[in-house]
């Protein structure tokens, strides 16, 4: 369980800013939701904590120090990403266990261990028999809870997820996103997931970090927001 | 009034985007046709032709100090440029299709030089650039590494005929798969290396093999710019397309054909082999959805 911390942070593309310099805290353990439209910037930010990006200016910590200049493989980020990017030409067991098999020689598990750690994996997201499956012969949702196994294959100090419901239909959507807090408040990881659904993160998320052209318009718990939007924004958007 | 519909109820149990009977016999007719007169007609001609005075006389011909020196000199050139190139090839579509940079444009525009370009004119630049008249050439022929008329300028002149093909290839199918595979590799721990090795060219080994294979052929068959850079040699540096035609031109069409077939048999290998590949891993090509 980690405590982040966002200390102004800006990232520029070119001559377009996609953060202007923001502030965010986040407390350990916490299961934080990122929301806004398209172009606020959420996913650049996510990908930030995730090492995928490099901000323009300002500085990240994890538990008071700073990670600013860590690597994507330092930060030991568990990252879902948005179609969940599994590796296609490996089955599923193999995807969970990338991870564990690209550590150095030293703290690389045996073989046994790693297969005894998938088969942990695969129980904790209900899908305890896909193992030899490919990804593509699985479904949206199966896909995505792979996604998730193998991203806490790694033992990560953080869980950062993109969209992670937003390839799902309806039904689906609803099922996971209790999956995803049964996950969250039995591994007790700092999580933080991006969405443009306001449901999802007021149903979900125990912070909702609210943000719109590069900036946060609010931060607060569900109840709070929705209570006393700061800005007109904020009111309008999560009317919707 | 019923007479006009016996022909409609007919045609509603034909699927929308299948032609009438006799349109379609008439097309794969057609097909045929032009796929015998213009691909099978003239492969079963070499072989004939190299027959024509019985498989002595073919076998023989073959085993000329000439003919055995050419087909190996081709061996060799493939082997040298083709990996070479496959090299380049992945690095040049690796950088095209994950990143972008200033300059990227006129990078793509140069690699589809050599296509673009005659073969001839290249061999010629070679020859400008590395001849024995000019100043790196000069130096070079003073070291006793003469690049014009020998196997570095065959070799060379070959390269940038078939530098496109495995990037050409490698590209389109790069550019498709985007770059989160390579990122989920990078958050779970593994180095850039380790993500090349274990994400990205298992995912276009496929492309990457149609791109070695075009590359493959087109290297063991050019004509024009090795027949400028090699000086046409017999013996020492006639490639052989290049000792076929001057076989030919002598009249010696046992000895030609015989040489053709040759050539014409590496080219079928190559391709039982690619298909052969496909037909055993059918199901993985299937699972990357290419091809």
């Amino acid at each position: 369980m980690i405590h982040i911390e966002i200390d102004e942070i800006s990232k520029t593309f070119g001559a377009t800013s996609a953060l202007h310099p923001v502030s965010l805290a986040i407390p350990s353990g916490a299961l934080v939701a990122l929301l806004g439209p398209s172009g606020s910037g959420k996913t650049t930010l996510l990908r930030i904590l995730g090492g995928l990006e490099y901000p323009t200016s300002g500085r990240v910590l994890f538990d008071g120090q700073d990670a600013t200049g860590l690597t994507v493989q330092e930060r030991r980020a568990g990252f879902v990403f948005q179609s969940y990017a599994l590796f296609r030409h490996m089955t599923v067991f193999e995807n969970i266990a990338y991870g564990l098999r690209a550590r150095p020689r030293r703290s690389r598990p045996s073989n046994p261990e790693i297969a005894r750690r998938v088969a942990r994996l695969l129980d904790l997201i209900q899908l305890p028999y896909i193992g030899a499956r490919y990804p593509n012969q699985l479904s949206g949702g199966q896909r995505q809870r792979v996604a998730l196994a193998r991203a806490l294959a790694i033992e990560p100090r953080m869980l950062l997820l993109d969209e992670p419901f937003g390839a799902l239909d309806a039904q689906v959507r609803k099922e996971l996103r209790q999956g995803l807090r049964e996950i969250h408040d039995t591994t007790g990881l700092t999580s933080i997931f991006v969405t443009h659904d306001q449901a999802e993160a007021m149903e979900l998320a125990d912070v909702v970090v609210v943000m719109s052209m590069g900036r946060i318009e609010q931060i607060g718990k569900p109840s709070e927001i929705r209570a006393r939007p700061k800005t007109d924004f904020v009111r309008e958007f999560i009317s919707v | 009034m019923s007479s006009a519909y016996p022909t409609l109820t007919a045609r509603r149990f034909r699927p929308v985007t299948q032609e009438a009977p006799l349109v379609r016999v008439a097309l794969i007719a057609f097909v045929i046709l032009v796929l015998v007169v213009l691909l099978f007609a003239p492969l079963i001609a070499v072989f004939v032709e190299a027959l024509a005075k019985g498989w002595l006389a073919a076998i023989e011909s073959l085993a000329h100090p000439d003919a055995r020196s050419a087909i190996w000199l081709t061996l060799t050139v493939a082997a040298i440029s083709v990996p070479l190139n496959a090299v380049f090839g992945i690095a040049a579509a690796w950088a095209i299709a994950k990143f972008d940079f200033r300059g990227k444009a006129l990078l793509i525009t140069l690699i589809d030089l050599p296509f673009s370009v005659s073969p001839v004119v290249a061999g010629l630049c070679m020859v400008l650039l590395f001849g024995a008249n000019s100043l790196m050439g000069g130096w070079l022929v003073a070291q006793g590494f003469p690049i014009v008329f020998a196997l570095p300028g065959i070799v060379l002149a070959t390269m940038f005929v078939t530098f496109p093909f495995v990037a050409r290839e490698l590209i389109p199918v790069m550019i498709e798969q985007g770059r989160a595979e390579e990122e989920a590799a990078l958050t779970l721990g593994a180095s850039g290396w380790r993500t090349f090795l274990t994400v990205t060219l298992p995912n276009i080994r496929w492309a990457l093999l149609y791109g070695v294979l075009l590359c493959n052929a087109r290297a063991m068959g050019e004509f024009g710019a090795v027949a400028v850079v090699s000086g046409k040699i017999r013996g020492q540096t006639a490639t052989m397309p290049i000792t076929i035609e001057m076989l030919y031109n002598e009249y010696l069409s046992v000895a030609a054909f015989s040489l053709a077939a040759v050539l014409a048999g590496l080219a079928l290998v190559t391709l039982t082999l690619k298909t052969l590949l496909e037909w055993r891993h059918a199901d993985q090509l299937a699972a990357t959805h290419r091809h």
